[in-house]
């Protein structure tokens, strides 16, 4: 705890720090721009193109996670925020959106269709309203998929499931060895989001979630998606989360150690966990025994068993009252998903959400799972944002509150759809 | 002091810098806190007139209604389980033997630790995969033994009122040890001459002059538990489902994880009330006003 909040500080002055010299040394005509962002990764990535940007000087100020979500929400609210901000896009962003503390980039990128043709449209997408752009993207794709043991399936003798009762049949056999079948952190509640975000869109096609963001009414009450919850349930009463689902937290650590010393045998998660299982069962990578597939098919179901969800991108926004939105813009464009940028992420291990980079992910490292994911985006029809992120702030914490309550099987299908209808 | 001596008091003007202190960082913001509850406020876009919407809202939300049962419950839960053990720890280590002052010494250990501190550690400790519990049953072959203490809906807030006493015993044992050691010898010496026992002299002797002690402590904990907060968000964040989601915690939830400062401001208000009230209704009912002292010749 204290180590990493020593660690953290030092990160925060020495770029505070360079950030200053940086101030200093720059001609004093150069606008000076104020980049907020979050502690992470790609911090080395994004401070290297601020730095490197002659036109305007650029300070970058990093903060920690979940501070900074208030943060934020206080400088846009008190109309003293930076010149341009990191956001998820989505529920979050459309708050500050609607309160009209937001640049509309879409004149900007209508007026360089080969800045807006560099993205993927559907990750673009998150960080749209009403056909209008507010944000850039700035970190790799992080779609979800279904990793596996390899070496479990073997002692078992069992292949990966492809469609819904393969799934269960697996599910039964692997019980009966004694193996957890899927790992689980629902005490963190939103991996049980993934599950949600993937039946619904097998059962009842993008079609129903889409109903919702739109505010249709009673768009919750979906047959698809009361069908899903009644699958959803079903797996909990098949054993498929084990006993202790409901007090596994996900913290990066427990679960790709339970997946990778084979105590559970396949866990439903964002491609990070890739790089969670490296670090926490480095032997389970180098042996190849962590296999990884999409979500199985469900045969009969509305949506395209090529269909994904997850996290499409983060984003940086620029704030309505900034003192150099052009400047501001015109680093975006120039700095952001550069080639160099782009560079930079791939050997963090990101996949970034731009097109035609295939054959660099191929040289990189991890190439066999990077291309892989990068193909799994490329030709899915759908990428589903995660719900959590696209819907209200209320919306979503009422959403994984009765998720959990759906999963500890304290309310049925019907009394979930009933609870989220109310929402707003 | 008698009851109803007149004796002045210490000039008032020494009050002053804390009272500044109390009405900007207390008196200001409860205030501000009532306005917002007649709002409809996300924090970000100015606040917008909402009329008694939060407070109708308050009336029928059955979720802040559980929340409220489950204060009630752990301030009760709290208060059964932390004042007999807290009261015979302190008794027993006001004793001037040097192994008594030794386990007093490891008894306080913690209330040095932090809260996040000890959130994080029950949680590992109880971690159902990996803590310290699971591995030992594991190894006992004990697979009938529960795993799942946090994530049992049934079981989560007794564990918690659990942890929250063991933060907290050390502190209201400290109390009781200070009380008893006020006691003066000669009352156990004359006991003993009439032939008390031990039992004896503590029922007789320590329990009644410690009632001072008790209803500070007792007070301490029920208004205490009013703003558990820390170790709860921390351990369970209010789950699972909304097992361990007690008012603070709902209002948390309510303003910065939902956007709805408009709400958790009444839910506040709620709050701040209840403890005031609650203090008050503990002091007249006790006597805590006009204490009567327990002391020897006062």
């Amino acid at each position: 705890m204290t180590r990493h909040t020593v660690m953290r500080l030092a990160i925060v002055m020495a770029i505070a720090l360079a950030a200053l010299t940086a101030a200093a040394t720059a001609a004093s005509k150069k606008p000076t721009l104020l980049l907020w962002t979050i502690q992470r990764t790609e911090n080395s990535v994004e401070t290297k193109a601020a730095k490197t940007y002659k036109p305007a000087s650029v300070k970058v100020q990093i903060f920690a996670n979940d501070p900074y979500k208030q943060k934020i929400k206080v400088a846009l609210g008190s109309g003293k925020p930076p010149d341009m901000f990191m956001n998820w896009g989505g529920g979050g962003l459309k708050q500050y959106v609607d309160a009209r503390k937001v640049l509309d980039l879409t004149p900007f990128l209508n007026a360089d269709k080969a800045w807006k043709n560099r993205f993927f449209n559907n990750v673009l997408q998150t960080a749209a309203f009403k056909g209008k752009y507010y944000g850039i993207p700035n970190v790799g794709m992080q779609p979800v998929l279904l990793f596996y043991n390899k070496a479990v399936f073997r002692q078992n003798n069992l292949t990966p499931p492809k469609t819904w009762d393969e799934l269960l049949s697996v599910v039964k056999a692997l019980k009966t060895a004694g193996v957890t079948p899927f790992i689980l952190g629902g005490q963190s509640k939103w991996p049980d989001l993934m599950w949600e975000e993937y039946l619904v869109d097998r059962v009842a096609g993008p079609q129903a979630f889409n109903a919702v963001v739109a505010g249709k009414k009673n768009a919750w009450m979906d047959k698809g998606i009361i069908k899903a919850n009644t699958m959803l349930q079903q797996l909990v009463d098949a054993g498929a989360f084990g006993n202790n689902f409901s007090s596994t937290t996900y913290d990066g650590t427990v679960t790709a150690t339970l997946l990778g010393t084979g105590k559970g045998a396949m866990e439903l998660m964002g491609n990070w966990e890739y790089g969670a299982v490296l670090q926490n069962s480095p032997d389970t990578i180098k042996n190849h025994d962590l296999g990884w597939m999409p979500f199985p098919a469900i045969p009969g179901g509305k949506g395209n068993s090529k269909n994904i969800a997850g996290n499409t991108s983060n984003f940086y926004s620029v704030a309505a009252k900034s003192k150099h939105p052009a400047a501001a813009v015109q680093f975006l464009k120039k700095q952001v998903m550069s080639p160099a940028y782009v560079k930079g992420l791939i050997a963090l291990g990101n996949i970034p959400p731009v097109k035609g980079i295939a054959k660099q992910l191929s040289t990189g490292a991890n190439a066999d799972f990077t291309t892989w994911c990068y193909k799994l985006v490329q030709s899915a029809p759908n990428y589903q944002h995660s719900w959590d992120q696209v819907l209200s702030p209320d919306a979503a914490n009422t959403l994984l509150t009765n998720l959990d309550r759906l999963l500890l099987k304290q309310i049925t299908p019907q009394q979930f759809s009933a609870n989220m209808n109310k929402t707003k | 002091m008698r009851a109803g001596s007149k004796r002045k008091g210490a000039s008032p003007l020494l009050a002053l810098p804390a009272l500044g202190l109390f009405a900007i960082f207390a008196l200001v913001p409860m205030i501000v806190v009532v306005v917002l509850s007649f709002t409809y406020y996300n924090g970000i876009s100015s606040p917008t007139f909402a009329g008694f919407a939060n407070w109708s809202r308050f009336l029928h939300d059955s979720t802040t209604h559980h929340a409220i049962w489950l204060s009630l419950e752990i301030m009760v839960l709290s208060w059964l389980f932390q004042t007999p053990l807290a009261l015979l720890l302190g008794v027993f280590v006001s004793g001037r033997q040097r192994y008594r002052a030794v386990l007093a010494a490891a008894y306080f250990v913690p209330l040095l630790f932090s809260a996040a501190a000890i959130a994080i550690t029950w949680r590992n400790l109880l971690d159902p995969n990996f803590g310290l519990l699971a591995n030992l049953t594991h190894r006992l072959h004990m697979s009938w033994f529960p795993t799942s203490w946090l994530g049992n809906p049934g079981l989560a807030l007794y564990m918690m009122v659990f942890i929250i006493s063991w933060q907290f015993i050390p502190f209201h044992m400290l109390l009781y040890q200070a009380g008893a050691r006020q006691i003066p010898r000669s009352i156990y010496e004359a006991a003993e001459i009439d032939g008390a026992g031990r039992v004896g002299q503590f029922l007789h002797i320590t329990l009644p002059l410690l009632r001072n002690t008790i209803v500070t402590s007792s007070v301490l904990i029920l208004v205490g538990s009013l703003t558990y907060f820390d170790l709860v968000f921390i351990v369970t964040g209010g789950g699972p489902g909304f097992a361990t989601r007690i008012l603070p915690l709902d209002m948390y939830i309510n303003g910065f994880e939902r956007s709805d400062m408009g709400y958790a401001s009444a839910i506040s208000v709620v709050l701040v009330t209840a403890a005031l009230g609650l203090s008050l209704l503990l002091i007249r009912v006790t006597g805590f006003g006009r204490f009567r002292s327990t002391h020897e010749g006062a």
